[in-house]
């Protein structure tokens, strides 16, 4: 069995960016504000990233944060979860089906499309999968990222849980791949995910 | 790595409500699609699959109050009911359940009707079906637009490995709503007529419902042929999100790597099952990738003229007629092919063909988002 590690990882919640254990921006402002405010502290020129729903916007944010200054190839993998697919934007297209329906609007009701948004950014040409859970689960998204690694279907996999719901945003991605250390436990992946960063 | 065996399964579609109906209808041509003048979705005309939901609601009565659960709810839970039946002994304790989906109620979104909020959420989708039967585990509910239904069956082929339970019913389903209409609508993708996959005058898709269910296993059933899926492999283009890659890059990898996995040269390939969905943009990028990968003479077909598209429904049911095409010896005509309208050459079975021996066959599915999947089906035990 591969020992899976985490490389690095972000947590964005409550109008703040953690990479690693650090806060590394926050901004108290409603979501529209955040995001923007978080694509500027980025400090890159990606014109695509105005024409993409709140729920890639984030994903965006979070893989750039994560992949920077990582050696990642095609081959990473993006193995990705949350509660409410993409029912934020669902909800948008379905206010627009009463008058014209909006195909720029359309092309975002599908929660792997962030997926594609990403593979664009980082070139990456590799396995993708999209899970929908009740509530932010750990053990599906090792268990299938140690299958992918073991079967040598990819060299590191990008892991998240990107959950947006009544601007309520919860995102919290790792990359991972084959540790000779220790493994990180489902309770350590957790205990990330679970703590407060104040 | 161990192989999944594919046992059981059943289909709900406009082509019947077993797979033996199906199948009945696959092999003499009969379409379920239907031209619709006045419609629930459109204003416009549309040609679509569209189960009947009077004969559903009557047959579903059987096993449950039709009242309490949505037009989608009831197909996949016939659907799943269709496996158990021929498995009374499967132990529910133990069995895995994945469910597969695009848009699962998302019809609820323009008109609650009795429902709760709480049926718009997939993973609750899952749910359902689980306590319906009593399922004990946690249900895994994949949604990754139209592979969806594939990608179920690679999902459970990797936690059967990673050993969180050793049989599962995979189930997948979509239905029509003016969500989903109106948005491939929007696209100005779907067709007025019945569709035609890889023809020249191809005019755009059909879309269509549909739910299915199969049981896998890690082990083979005994005694019996077997059909098992040997090799999976999913690609990103990462090229467009809304339309496939010119090159047919991320498919061809995927056909690669499925081919790598299974240890075979594509020579080994008897038959392809095609996503073929009649809209120009797939079935040229398909054929590229086919091509790519010297399986260009390899006889194909695509269902779609049958069930049209049923999203998270159709790669699932098109592993369902690869697995009894394999063993039943038999490739289902691709329905309305015409003249070769891709720039590839590709061989499009246009009669019912018998008495072929399939030994190993690719199915290929690719959907938005730039995602692409290719799995090789291979049949074993014919001779002892």
């Amino acid at each position: 069995m591969a020992n899976l590690g985490v490389e690095h990882w972000v947590r964005i919640k409550n109008e703040r960016i953690i990479l690693d254990g650090e806060v590394i921006f926050s901004s108290e402002v409603d979501i529209a504000r955040f995001l923007k405010a978080s694509f500027k502290f980025l400090n890159i020129k990606y014109p695509k990233f105005h024409k993409m729903d709140r729920l890639s916007k984030l994903g965006f944010i979070a893989s750039e944060i994560v992949l920077k200054n990582n050696n990642i190839d095609e081959e990473t993998a993006l193995v990705f979860s949350n509660n409410s697919s993409s029912l934020d934007s669902d909800q948008n297209y379905q206010e627009s089906v009463k008058d014209f329906p909006s195909p720029s609007l359309f092309v975002y009701t599908l929660p792997n499309i962030v997926l594609g948004e990403i593979s664009i950014r980082h070139q990456l040409k590799s396995e993708n999968v999209f899970f929908i859970e009740d509530e932010f689960n750990a053990n599906l998204l090792i268990d299938y990222s140690k299958q992918l690694i073991e079967s040598k279907k990819a060299n590191k996999v990008l892991c998240a849980w990107l959950n947006l719901h009544n601007d309520e945003y919860d995102v919290f991605l790792w990359l991972s791949s084959e540790s000779h250390k220790k493994e990180a436990s489902e309770e350590q992946i957790r205990k990330i995910y679970d703590a407060d960063y104040d | 790595m161990k192989k999944l065996y594919l046992h059981d399964d059943c289909i709900i579609s406009p082509l019947g409500f077993t797979t033996s109906k199906n199948l009945e209808n696959l092999r003499s041509g009969t379409t379920g699609l239907q031209k619709l003048n006045k419609n629930d979705f459109l204003d416009t005309p549309i040609c679509a699959g569209i189960v009947n939901s009077e004969i559903l609601t009557e047959t579903f009565a059987e096993i449950g109050n039709p009242q309490d659960f949505t037009k989608l709810e009831q197909m996949m839970l016939l659907a799943v009911q269709g496996v158990l039946d021929k498995n009374p002994e499967l132990d529910l304790d133990k069995t895995g359940l994945i469910i597969s989906t695009t848009k699962g109620n998302v019809h609820l979104l323009d008109d609650l009707a009795d429902f709760k909020k709480e049926r718009l959420f997939l993973s609750n989708l899952g749910n359902i079906v689980k306590d319906f039967f009593g399922f004990k585990l946690k249900p895994i509910v994949v949604s990754n637009a139209c592979i969806s239904g594939g990608l179920a069956l690679a999902v459970a082929k990797k936690m059967i490995n990673a050993g969180k339970f050793s049989e599962a019913i995979v189930v997948g389903g979509d239905m029509l709503s003016k969500f989903v209409v109106s948005g491939f609508n929007s696209f100005q993708a779907l067709s007025e007529n019945d569709c035609k996959p890889f023809s020249k005058d191809r005019t755009g898709i059909n879309l269509g419902e549909a739910a299915a269910a199969i049981l896998v296993s890690d082990l083979p059933k005994k005694n019996s042929v077997n059909i098992s899926l040997v090799g999976d492999a999913s690609a990103n283009d990462a090229n467009h999100i809304s339309g496939p890659s010119r090159t047919g890059e991320g498919l061809y990898k995927s056909i690669q790597n499925s081919l790598k996995e299974a240890q075979i040269s594509s020579e080994a390939i008897k038959a392809i099952s095609t996503h073929g969905t009649a809209t120009l943009y797939n079935d040229e990028m398909e054929a590229i990738a086919i091509s790519r990968s010297e399986l260009g003479e390899i006889p194909l077909h695509s269902v779609k003229g049958y069930y049209g598209h049923t999203l998270g429904a159709s790669a699932l049911i098109e592993a369902i007629l690869c697995k009894h095409m394999m063993l039943n010896r038999e490739i289902y005509p691709s329905l309305n092919f015409t003249e070769n309208g891709v720039s590839a050459k590709i061989n499009v079975v246009t009669a019912y063909q018998k008495s072929i021996n399939l030994d190993y066959v690719l199915k290929t599915a690719s959907g938005f988002g730039g995602c692409n999947l290719a799995m090789i089906f291979k049949k074993e035990g014919e001779n002892g």
